[in-house]
């Protein structure tokens, strides 16, 4: 289960960038990158290593109302998740 | 490392360049007998200044490419790394260096640090100070790695190493990995030297045989399980030679689809071995860089799948790995539209195999080795 007061923030040396030339933000890591779709992208812009899981999921719901919440909230949950999983992403 | 370089769909629009490869220069203090410099990186006497690789970096970035390495030779050796670095990440570049580690202090780590250079890359040569001395032809330079792999790591960057693997050090792969641990390394790419320019004239006393091959697979297999069983974050990665696959690599993602090299005098490449292919390529001292990727005929030349030849032209596999290598297949057959001959399903894949006899049979010493250096290339240099 995700603790909603964890702080994940980016692997130290990986960087998220938005890329003009490609319409979508990328992750960037040593000799490598990966390609992000929008919710990924919306997902991992929000962490800025002070908010945690449950403010996540609260910007996100304000930013689009017209997505169910709950349906917000579980797919931010999943993919935090799993980018820890794969190393994307780190906590304390 | 995963290699993401590798994943670009094959499709019929030219996409934009994602990678740049900056080979700042063919100089270098050491002389591995695997180098993939051109044989005769001797001829190329103008390196291109810092205004012009200024230029480079802003036509590249404005292309969309967007990951970078400076590399060389030995990167270092220019003393306007930090500035081009520093220009690089202001462009938005992610910008990694490949570096022997040679002309690193920590001193000059902090200068790129404050550049803001994202990644380095050491390359270690073995674990034994006699064989890499051998390897190097350097007896000096593998305690500086050693010294400056840990001043990398405690200026706050990952330590990355990068250890070429042959048939004179794959055997110690164990106390290889072993060295990487108790350096505290956070990933080791081994990567088992691949047959292009001083590796392809050296390759009978390079390639490994199957079992020492089948060895280090299994060493490195049980250090993966050590490894996770204390707890320690240390990526292995484990790159096989292309001798020993059935199929071959999807090359650079295809011919000029993602990836782009730039010499050291300004010649545009698909990759960093493509130079040695009988075709000219077009100097960023001549042409924008957009016209070279888009428009020239050596960048469209083997783009799509219009080239290929059968086998290839009819596979279902086609657009899986490209045909390979363009460099292999020319190295190996004379022509460079020909399939892979890694492929077994290549008309030629008996060279590999007559190849992989050859490194079963073999007994060369490292002696035997041709040193990558000035004085041997000019044998190569046309006159």
């Amino acid at each position: 289960m995700m603790k909603t007061a964890t702080v994940y923030r980016l692997r130290p040396g990986w960087r998220l960038q938005w890329e003009e030339a490609q319409g979508r933000h990328v992750l960037l890591y040593p000799e490598g990158m990966v390609q992000l779709n929008d919710s990924a992208g919306a997902i991992l812009a929000e962490l800025d290593g002070q908010r945690d899981v449950a403010r996540v999921v609260a910007n996100l719901q304000a930013r689009f109302p017209d997505a169910p919440a709950a349906a917000i909230e579980q797919d931010v949950h999943e993919f935090l998740l799993d980018a820890a999983r794969q190393g994307w992403i780190q906590h304390d | 490392m995963t290699d993401r370089r590798h994943t670009a769909a094959i499709n019929g629009a030219t996409g934009a360049p994602l990678w740049l490869l900056a080979e700042l220069t063919y100089r270098c203090p050491l002389q591995c007998a695997y180098c993939s410099n051109p044989l005769d990186f001797a001829a190329v006497k103008e390196e291109l200044t810092t205004e012009e690789w200024l230029d480079v970096l802003a036509q590249a970035r404005a292309m969309g490419a967007v990951q970078m390495g400076f590399s060389g030779g030995e990167p270092l050796v220019r003393q306007d790394l930090e500035a081009l670095v520093a220009e690089a990440r202001r462009l938005g570049f992610y910008t990694n260096l490949i570096t022997s580690g040679l002309g690193l202090d920590e001193a000059r780590i902090a200068s790129l640090h404050a550049a803001g250079l994202d990644h380095i890359q050491i390359s270690l040569q073995a674990s034994d100070p006699d064989v890499a001395a051998a390897v190097a032809g350097s007896p000096k330079a593998h305690a500086r790695k050693l010294a400056m792999a840990r001043a990398v790591k405690a200026a706050g960057y990952p330590m990355v190493l990068n250890v070429v693997l042959h048939r004179h050090n794959i055997d110690e792969l164990d106390a290889i990995i072993a060295l990487c641990d108790e350096l505290g390394a956070d990933a080791v790419e081994l990567a088992n030297c691949q047959m292009y320019g001083w590796a392809q004239l050296n390759r009978a006393g390079l390639l490994p045989s199957r079992t020492q091959l089948e060895a280090a697979e299994a060493t490195t297999a049980r250090w993966r399980e050590r490894l996770a069983a204390k707890g320690r974050d240390m990526r292995l990665l484990f790159v096989v030679p292309d001798y020993y696959g059935e199929r071959p690599k999807a090359c650079m993602g295809g011919w000029g689809a993602i990836f782009m090299t730039v010499a050291p005098d300004g010649a545009v490449l698909p990759c960093h071995s493509a130079r040695m292919l009988p075709m000219s390529f077009p100097s960023v001292r001549e042409r924008p860089l957009r016209e070279i990727w888009y428009d020239s005929e050596p960048f469209n030349r083997y783009r799509g799948d219009g080239w290929m030849k059968e086998p290839c032209r009819s596979c279902d596999e086609r657009h899986r790995d490209v045909g390979g290598c363009r460099c292999q297949a020319y190295l190996l057959t004379g022509d460079a539209a020909a399939t892979d001959p890694v492929c077994s399903l290549s008309p030629n894949h008996h060279l590999i195999e007559a190849a992989r006899r050859e490194a079963e049979a073999g007994a060369s010493t490292m002696e035997a080795l041709t040193p990558r250096n000035v004085h041997q290339s000019r044998v190569f240099c046309r006159a």
